[in-house]
């Protein structure tokens, strides 16, 4: 981590923020009327789409169809022009691939796929830009689109990467954090029971240390929740306005 | 492309009303749909463009890398496209379900921008055989509701518009090596010329008559339609048929002056809307997708 100091002695980071402090959240619900539900977040410049169709019948094999419960099925993509140097492949490389095991593990821990047997739930993720916490982005802009399709789950999931620097931790991690290599949590929390739904953590970290990244990251996937709450209360009113109930 | 389908009576309505000059939207045979075209919206590239046309969603983005020009071209640079279609649009294009249709597309492209008519490639030239810039026009579909060829001209015509290539200097030292120098300032950069940019028209034949910026609906009553592709001045520079059904040469003629027509005011209106855009300068409010 040489020539650049992640957090300055005033314990202020690169960009401005303090250790704990999230970047700004913009997020909308609705974007595509032709998808059963979709959605889109911008964490400071990380940029992502969410779309979900279904549940519907299986597509392609019927073989791979579970007797008692909802396949979910899901695709991460990165747009080709998303990252600073450009991509060849949007999808179908071997991280894209993980990331897409990923969120159907997260996923199928929030969802009552048991209430739809034999029948499936796509979820395709899409960066437009990434800046950083593409995972956590992802995840958030996919529970938004699985709310706005209507489909039952257990809670929100919200999800948020964390750091460790000097000995502090440093939440909702910029790309120049990530690129300087230090230990880094990303986590998925269900706020109301506190379960977690993904953790994963890179790199090496001494264990008396965990504890304190761990709370940072949930601490910070719980701010998160109380945006995206803001946010689909305020669709479900423009909603019910629109229907002039 | 997510697939409609009707039933003998909703083709029927359709076909009748193309006849009659009404389309099912309230719109006459020759009538765009509203767009909405932002341009600038993904910061990480070189520039950028989305083109909403009714539930047709298109995000283009232009990176400028540096590489070596073609042998045969040696004082040129290129353009390269790629057409990402996403699963967003719809599931079918899940895994390489797209690639075919993004084959098609790309290669239209190739054949419609990457000539010396349509942009001035020399001006892509670093030096000559050596060093040229690569414009890679990625474009993204995330939402189809019919008419993508025209919605991806448009976009890709915005977004070559909002290009900034940063400009560079050859230094040539005394033993003949050459460096490249990059400039300090950030808006020091080179823009493309897009006045001879075309943008396709689709003409999808409906029953004895042709309509513009077919939905899908309109697509599926459509056994054949023709891409022309029109310059600002009217000047058709390609042409080309798709679709299962024929056509016969008469109503060929037809669509061709349609086309032009058409295009014609297309350009215009676009050209309006990009400068308006331009003059607003960093101070634009910018909507992107949450509006």
């Amino acid at each position: 981590m040489a020539g650049l100091e992640l957090l300055s002695d005033q314990g202020y980071r690169v960009d401005g923020r303090r250790a704990g402090e999230l970047r700004k959240i913009q997020a909308r619900m609705g974007v595509f009327a032709q998808a059963d539900g979709s959605a889109y977040i911008e964490q400071g410049n990380t940029k992502a789409l969410a779309v979900v169709y279904g549940p519907h019948e299986m597509r392609g094999s019927r073989s791979r169809a579970l007797p008692d419960r909802a396949l979910v099925n899901c695709q991460y993509s990165m747009a080709t022009f998303s990252t600073g140097e450009r991509k060849r492949r949007p999808h179908g490389d071997r991280k894209a691939c993980e990331m897409g095991l990923q969120l159907r593990q997260t996923f199928e821990a929030a969802i009552l796929t048991q209430l739809y047997p034999r029948s499936q739930i796509d979820i395709y993720v899409q960066v437009l830009q990434a800046d950083g916490g593409n995972y956590a982005a992802c995840v958030n802009a996919a529970t938004l689109a699985v709310l706005d399709a209507g489909i039952p789950m257990r809670d929100f999931v919200c999800a948020c990467s964390a750091g460790f620097v000097d000995g502090t931790a440093l939440a909702d991690l910029s790309h120049v954090e990530e690129a300087a290599g230090g230990p880094q949590v990303a986590l998925a929390l269900l706020p109301a029971s506190g379960q977690l739904a993904l953790l994963e953590m890179d790199a090496r970290l001494h264990e008396d240390h965990l504890q304190q990244v761990l709370e940072a990251a949930s601490q910070a996937a719980r701010d998160v929740h109380a945006l995206l709450d803001r946010v689909v209360r305020q669709h479900v009113r423009e909603a019910a306005l629109l229907l002039g109930d | 492309m997510a697939s409609v389908a009707l039933s003998e009576a909703e083709k029927v309505y359709i076909v009748h009303g193309v006849q009659e000059d009404l389309r099912v939207d309230g719109r006459g045979c020759e009538d765009y749909r509203c767009a909405e075209v932002e341009t600038d919206v993904v910061s990480n590239t070189s520039g950028s463009a989305r083109v909403k046309l009714g539930h047709t969603d298109i995000l283009v983005g232009v990176k400028a890398e540096m590489g070596t020009p073609k042998l045969e071209r040696p004082d040129e640079g290129y353009l390269e496209f790629f057409v990402d279609c996403s699963a967003n649009a719809t599931p079918e294009f899940e895994g390489r379900g797209g690639d075919d249709l993004g084959t098609e597309i790309a290669n239209a492209l190739y054949r419609i921008f990457n000539n010396r008519g349509s942009i001035d490639l020399t001006s892509l030239c670093i030096s000559p055989r050596e060093h040229c810039w690569i414009l890679y026009v990625d474009v993204l579909l995330l939402e189809c509701g019919g008419n993508l060829f025209d919605a991806i001209s448009i976009a890709v015509k915005a977004a070559l518009f909002n290009t900034s290539i940063p400009k560079v200097r050859v230094l040539e030292d005394e033993e003949g090596s050459k460096d490249i120098e990059l400039s300090d300032d950030p808006y020091d950069c080179i823009r493309l010329n897009v006045e001879n940019v075309p943008c396709i028209i689709t003409l999808s034949k409906i029953g004895y008559r042709h309509v513009v910026d077919a939905t899908l609906q309109e697509e599926a009553c459509s056994l054949a339609s023709l891409l022309v592709s029109v310059t600002s001045k009217g000047v058709l520079t390609c042409l080309r048929k798709v679709g299962k059904g024929s056509l016969d040469p008469e109503s060929i003629f037809e669509m061709m002056e349609t086309g032009k027509r058409v295009g014609k005011v297309l350009h215009a209106s676009l050209q309006t809307i990009l400068q308006k855009e331009e003059n607003l300068g960093p101070k634009r409010q910018k909507v992107g997708f949450l509006g």
